[in-house]
């Protein structure tokens, strides 16, 4: 027996609609750290070209989590 | 033939549920609403697409910084004070060719030099000493003849400045310094 929630598809639009509200805000965060990045490298400012890497890799990550979670909504 | 979910309007040609149907048609539905859930998800998978690029450039900027290598700061003699006028320019090429610099002399012992390209889109800025600027005609960018420093106009960081010392009569470049503010 499969213990996960089945959504019907009139509870996965709102869900998708949020998921994607989330990740809009995380890709336009990640869209300004890195123009500060490339002004700062520019600049050779160099010193924050490291933890910007970091913070635009784990938005990545957070976004991929909720791809995930897309996916598992479909199955 | 049985629908487990109430809204689904589709129905495949061999009657099951579309959960069972194959991908290509569930990716492609004929009823309208699952066709704009099936839309919202692909943008997602496009914003994912997105965000892995922005990840791709921060990662170019850290190997740039580590393995870009340091500037060079040779010395070199630029001009002679009893060359340069007060208030009169030069351009020169520092550390290479193909680098242009302008040399300023200010007053009587004040000589600065900043790098010639706009730190907008690298149009060479024009000194106009009257007005105490350098301008750059492209897109109406100036900035301060004395600091380098953005007055007005689309550049965010100000020019390069020309590191120099001033020995006797003779100017010499001694390195390149890059600034955010």
């Amino acid at each position: 027996m499969n213990g996960r929630r089945r959504f019907t598809r009139a509870q996965k639009t709102p869900i998708l609609s949020g998921i994607i509200a989330i990740v809009v805000l995380i890709v336009v965060l990640q869209l300004w750290l890195f123009t500060a990045t490339m002004n700062a490298y520019l600049g050779g400012d160099h010193t924050a070209a490291l933890p910007a890497a970091a913070a635009s890799a784990a938005c990545l990550l957070l976004i991929l989590g909720l791809l995930r979670y897309v996916y598992q909504l479909d199955r | 033939m049985s629908r487990s979910d109430p809204d689904e309007l589709t129905i495949a040609p061999d009657g099951r549920p579309m959960e069972e149907q194959p991908k290509w048609r569930r990716d492609f539905p004929i009823d309208v609403p699952e066709d704009h859930y099936v839309a919202r998800r692909e943008f997602t998978k496009f914003l994912a697409l997105t965000s892995f690029a922005f990840v791709a450039g921060q990662a170019w900027i850290l190997a740039k910084s580590w393995f870009g290598g340091s500037a060079d700061s040779r010395e070199l003699l630029v001009a002679r004070l009893s060359d340069l006028p007060v208030g009169g320019t030069l351009q020169f090429d520092y550390p290479g060719p193909g680098q242009p610099k302008l040399l300023v002399r200010l007053s009587e012992q004040e000589v600065v030099a900043f790098d010639q390209r706009c730190t907008h889109l690298s149009c060479p800025v024009i000194p106009q000493v009257a007005q105490g600027r350098f301008h750059c005609p492209c897109h109406n960018g100036n900035f301060d003849l004395a600091t380098g420093r953005t007055i007005s106009g689309p550049p965010r960081r100000p020019l390069p400045k020309v590191e120099l010392k001033v020995r006797g009569d003779r100017i010499f470049a001694v390195g390149v310094t890059e600034r955010t503010s």
